[in-house]
């Protein structure tokens, strides 16, 4: 490699560089099966490797605007924005990881939520961001859950939340925490309405957001392979200290242990969940 | 008498150690050394007063987590009469980490919940070191269910440090088992009253913290991850756990002045352990004082206020 790279001129040499893999622009890389793949075909498949049908993450703006129809699409609370209650540092303080998040994601905080229609059916629907702060659930995620969940009770139509989510928010410390506690208490006042609630899990659904509303779906549905659980696998390996199984905590471990309804291809989300809810609310 | 002092403590024990010595020689020899033996005495709570006047948030969860800290059994045994132990989730095992039963306080019938942990190494491992896998929930759900029907108050006793992250525990859905007590909580037509006895360790603690009052003992904490949980994801390196105790903010102090928590309850001076019998005592007047005032609810306005509460948690703007 040596010998060529200094029989080559200069402009060429500097062009090919010595970075690790595909320069950014219009070419990636699937995370799992590293094949190199064209970015604008690669948003056409919804960010699904079309060689190995991989579900790399979707922003939660991108999820909302391919989950639901085109036509008369309305943010909810698009300007709700987090606040350091507690004056929290760690390294550095949370004040400037909220500025720095908020200019990489472009988003305020890690949930976008909208009111729209599904194949026509009225509903609610609310995604997260997993990059912002790794989707992480602090009082913004869940008041704006709530407030959407309020419009799903309000007009008693299907609310439907696709979670992304590395867990509670450790910057906002107990106030985090009980979020799970108010999301989950929205939730059991729209079961006792019978208003729909779907849960699509995808990479990764994990820590006080799986274990509130996440499981709280009456359809509990995921995308291929996604991890989802309570611990996370180097916890649970540092606690056990044995190796964990293969596939464990990914979809088709959840479904064939009994926590999923379904596993659902992202290409089919729409289709399908436009079945399951026209049934549930007997259109 | 073996008081187990952790480290910031060592001052006590140190003196303690010489009063034991002094009152060793007191009874072998004709000297009469009471006097200087209680004058020492004096000084060992004088100084255990001022050690425990500005404890850290790191060294309440040392305290929190004392190995001679009263746990869900003993409050139990001290609080309640005509107590039965029940078992089982009905479905799959009973978990000895998450106990309950029906008893008596103050001669009225109440549910009782807590985690519970083991004191000697074989009861610790038994116990699971008081982290419940999902069938503890799913009893405590049953249990919880069973008090809304016979129309008892729910009394729980939170002291884990966090629910269970084993294999089996993610098989049968830990997350799930947490979530639906959450869900139900928040329904239930019947008072419950949520005490943190030591550890208030996350999700694991909040599947049975959901009610009508928030009540911590003065040295237990409560927080969404442990310190040391805390300082290995932010601060890489699980050293920092004081750091991370003290800006989560995990003491009963600091939540009550967050409004997190509705009221703290006064631990004897150098903690719970040191007086079971006087903190079980207060413990007990003040479940007995909080369910009076929750009796003067409706069932209507219980749930409502409960339900309002649990909305008006968090901390956000809007432009």
């Amino acid at each position: 490699m040596s010998w060529l790279k200094n029989l080559m001129p200069s402009k060429i040499r500097t062009e090919s560089g010595d970075k690790k893999g595909v320069p950014e622009g219009v070419w990636t890389k699937c995370s799992a099966c590293d094949d190199v793949l064209y970015r604008p075909e690669l948003a056409r498949s919804l960010n699904v490797c079309p060689k190995c049908n991989h579900h790399m993450r979707l922003t939660g703006r991108a999820r909302l605007e391919a989950f639901l129809d085109e036509e008369g699409r309305e943010e909810i609370d698009a300007n709700m924005e987090p606040v350091d209650a507690l004056k929290f540092k760690d390294s550095k303080k949370y004040k400037d990881r909220i500025n720095q998040y908020q200019k990489s994601s472009g988003e305020k905080d890690a949930m976008i939520a909208m009111r729209g229609t599904l194949k026509g059916l009225p509903i609610v629907s609310t995604a997260f961001d997993f990059s912002f702060m790794g989707g992480s659930m602090g009082s913004v995620v869940g008041e704006k859950f709530t407030r959407a969940a309020n419009v799903a009770l309000e007009n008693n139509i299907p609310f439907v939340c696709f979670s992304a989510s590395g867990g509670a928010r450790m910057q906002e410390a107990l106030f985090s925490l009980m979020q799970m506690a108010k999301t989950s208490a929205v939730l059991a006042k729209i079961r006792e309405q019978g208003t729909p609630f779907v849960s699509v899990m995808t990479d990764p659904t994990m820590g006080g957001v799986s274990a509130s509303f996440a499981m709280l779906g009456d359809l509990n549905v995921a995308e291929p392979k996604a991890l989802i659980g309570f611990a996370g696998p180097r916890v649970i390996e540092q606690t056990v200290r044995q190796t964990l199984p293969e596939g464990f905590q990914r979809s088709e471990f959840l479904l064939e242990h009994g926590g999923l309804d379904m596993i659902i291809h992202r290409h089919e989300l729409r289709d399908r969940l436009a079945n399951a809810l026209t049934l549930l609310t007997n259109r | 008498m073996n008081m187990n002092f952790l480290d910031f403590e060592r001052p006590i024990a140190e003196l303690e150690a010489k009063i034991e010595e002094l009152r060793h020689v007191g009874n072998d020899s004709e000297v009469n050394l009471s006097e200087e033996i209680s004058a020492m005495q004096a000084k060992s709570g004088k100084l255990t007063e001022e050690i425990f006047s500005k404890l850290t948030a790191w060294q309440v969860s040392q305290l929190a987590r004392h190995p001679q800290r009263p746990y869900t059994l003993d409050y139990i045994e001290r609080i309640l009469t005509d107590f039965e132990e029940l078992h089982g989730d009905r479905h799959f095992a009973d978990d000895p980490a998450l106990v309950g039963g029906i008893g008596r306080l103050d001669g009225r019938p109440v549910m009782v919940l807590g985690q519970q942990k083991g004191r000697d190494t074989k009861e610790k491992i038994r116990r699971n070191f008081g982290m419940p896998r999902p069938e503890g929930y799913r009893k405590a759900l049953r249990l919880m269910e069973m008090a809304e029907r016979f129309k008892m108050p729910i009394l729980t006793f939170i002291d884990t440090p966090g629910a269970y992250p084993g294999i089996d525990a993610e098989e049968r859905n830990q997350s799930e088992a947490i979530a639906k007590n959450l869900e139900v909580m928040a329904r239930l037509k019947t008072p419950i009253i949520c005490t943190v006895i030591g550890e208030g360790g996350s999700g694991g603690a909040l599947a049975i913290g959901v009610g009508d009052r928030t009540l911590m003992l003065q040295h237990s904490t409560y927080s969404v991850i442990s310190p040391e949980g805390c300082a290995t994801i932010l601060w890489k390196s699980a050293e920092r756990a004081s750091d991370a105790a003290e800006a989560m903010g995990i003491t009963a102090e600091r939540l009550k002045e967050l409004g997190l928590i509705d009221a703290v309850i006064p631990e004897p001076l150098g903690g719970a352990h040191r007086d079971m019998d006087a903190v079980a005592e207060s413990l007990k007047n003040t479940l007995i004082d909080n369910l009076n005032s929750l009796d003067e609810l409706s069932g209507e306005q219980l749930l409502s206020t409960r339900y309002d509460r649990l909305m008006s948690v968090g901390n956000f703007k809007e432009s």
